[in-house]
């Protein structure tokens, strides 16, 4: 019973959270507002017995990955959404569309037969985690950090690049 | 126990932690002032009490009267948030720090812990994580281009130090096989050779404690690495704009995370609660809280000496010290301590 109350609860936050996302102006609060996400998201973790994940949301998502959002949106100096007027076509295709597309999804997920899980079934510990991670699937691990460097790489490449271009068109000058 | 008395003992667990940390938070400004004062050559607070002991007091009651200036140019939902969300993420980590021995009281064994959870240090790391959007939307709420420097560079230098402060101690973890606060002292205790303690600083993690100690002063804007709040350099970084109670939640803050980073420390390295204990029950009690605060004591006192003694970085070296030196040398204490305990199983 209140394992339900706490799922609601940050199922609540999560929903909340998404919402003002996209209805804020300002791309600051919609950041936080993901922030906010991030966190609901790691409440759900725990409940479902995640705890090390649900950490490692915090630690790594809200803390450091959104940080660095925050610090792009503060150095862009991005300021207030300007609102359009509106589009009359949105309102009459957008609603209705919006509302049937999540009552069929609601409809199939609701109807289909999915196992259902138990709070705190999954074995979430470190250590669990750590046989899969190091032991079960190394190679798929040991990928993706190969392809994290690599993203790495052409990033400093890119920013390298537009550095040294810029001297060259004030020598043109 | 039943769920009532947990509930009590919780409770009154929190308001006793709460209350003393925010005690030791003022008497450590105190003592900040009066060491860096001798190491100066002067005395320093005298006047406020004897030795100047109320004077934590006397600071407390010039910020409550003082005027709450909210300047017309700041973005005014996270300017007040921003002190709010850092004096919060500082105050919270105390939740999970172990002080002592399970205590018997009226026949229940009660912990010295409000909550022993089994991942304890990633939290209070995530708890450290949260802490940088308190710098980081302070230095941009306020709409002024020395807070906004300040606040950049004092949060890319806290993500930056991060990384080293967590690896270093992932060797800690390696010869605890547990995140749990509790645990991690437990695996501390009795002695080698007869009289060493079997603290962690004596046995083999002495270098992860020096990465630790280094990025933890990066970590809590102090000297050395302090540029981002420096006068000289700018104004006062990040809290410029902010006056009287704002201000003093950002003063609470940074001495409310050197106290938890002392806590972290003792917990890790210096054993924990452990020393001579002796006499009777009640003596056996409070012996290893006296002695948990007196390792806090060392690591804070270490903490303004280094203030008292070192110049600060310029803020390329700060950068270039914490992603080129401290981490490889993180990363190799790990690779150190995996292969010995590898070895020895």
């Amino acid at each position: 019973m209140l394992h339900l109350i706490l799922f609601l609860a940050f199922g609540a936050v999560c929903v909340a959270g998404a919402v003002n996302l996209l209805v804020q102006r300002h791309p600051i609060n919609s950041a936080l507002s993901l922030v906010v996400v991030m966190g609901a998201l790691a409440g759900e973790y725990l409940l479902l017995g995640a705890e090390f994940l649900g950490a490692i949301q915090v630690i790594v998502y809200a803390g450091a990955i959104m940080v660095l959002f925050v610090f792009v949106i503060m150095l862009l100096n991005a300021g207030e959404e300007e609102r359009t007027k509106g589009s009359r076509v949105a309102l009459l295709f957008g609603v209705p569309g919006m509302l049937a597309g999540s009552l069929l999804i609601a409809w199939v997920l609701l109807h289909s037969d999915m196992g259902s899980v138990e709070v705190g079934a999954l074995l979430g510990s470190p250590k669990a985690i750590a046989r899969l991670l190091f032991h079960d699937f190394l190679l798929p691990f040991e990928v993706t950090s190969v392809l994290v460097l690599i993203a790495i790489m052409g990033a400093v490449v890119l920013a390298a690049r537009s550095e040294v271009a810029q001297p060259k068109q004030e020598k043109e000058n | 126990m039943n769920i009532t008395i947990f509930i009590i003992a919780s409770l009154i667990k929190t308001v006793l932690s709460l209350f003393l940390l925010l005690t030791a938070v003022a008497y450590s400004v105190w003592l900040e002032r009066k060491i860096i004062g001798h190491m100066q050559n002067r005395w320093g607070p005298t006047r406020v009490g004897p030795f100047g002991l109320l004077q934590p007091l006397a600071d407390g009651v010039k910020f409550i009267f003082k005027e709450d200036l909210t300047p017309p140019h700041v973005y005014k939902s996270l300017y007040i948030a921003a002190p709010m969300i850092s004096l919060v993420c500082a105050l919270t980590s105390i939740a999970l720090v172990p002080v002592g021995n399970n205590v018997p009281i009226g026949g229940m064994s009660i912990p010295l812990q409000i909550t022993d959870v089994n991942i304890g240090l990633l939290v209070v790391l995530g708890i450290t994580s949260l802490g940088v959007y308190g710098v980081a939307l302070s230095g941009w709420s306020s709409n002024s281009k020395y807070s906004l420097l300040g606040g950049l560079r004092a949060s890319a230098q806290m993500v930056s130090y991060e990384i080293a402060l967590g690896l270093s101690l992932v060797g800690v973890l390696i010869m605890s096989g547990s995140l749990s606060l509790r645990e991690i002292v437990d695996a501390q205790s009795g002695v080698f050779w007869g009289f060493i303690p079997r603290w962690n600083i004596f046995h083999g993690q002495i270098f992860a404690f020096f990465i630790y100690l280094v990025a933890a002063y990066a970590e809590t804007n102090r000297v050395p690495f302090d540029l981002p709040e420096a006068e000289t350099e700018l104004v006062a970084g990040y809290h410029t704009e902010y006056s009287s109670m704002k201000f003093a939640m950002f003063f609470m803050a940074e001495y409310a995370n050197m106290i938890t980073v002392a806590c972290i420390a003792t917990l890790l390295f210096l054993g924990g609660w452990h020393g001579p204990v002796f006499g009777p029950p009640i003596l056996q009690a409070i012996l290893p809280v006296l002695w948990f605060v007196a390792k806090v004591f060392v690591f804070i006192f270490v903490y303004i000496w280094v203030r008292g003694t070192l110049p600060r970085f310029r803020y390329d070296q700060l950068m270039r010290f914490g992603w080129r030196v401290l981490l490889p040398l993180a990363i190799a204490n790990i690779v150190v301590t995996a292969l010995v305990v590898a070895w020895g199983a």
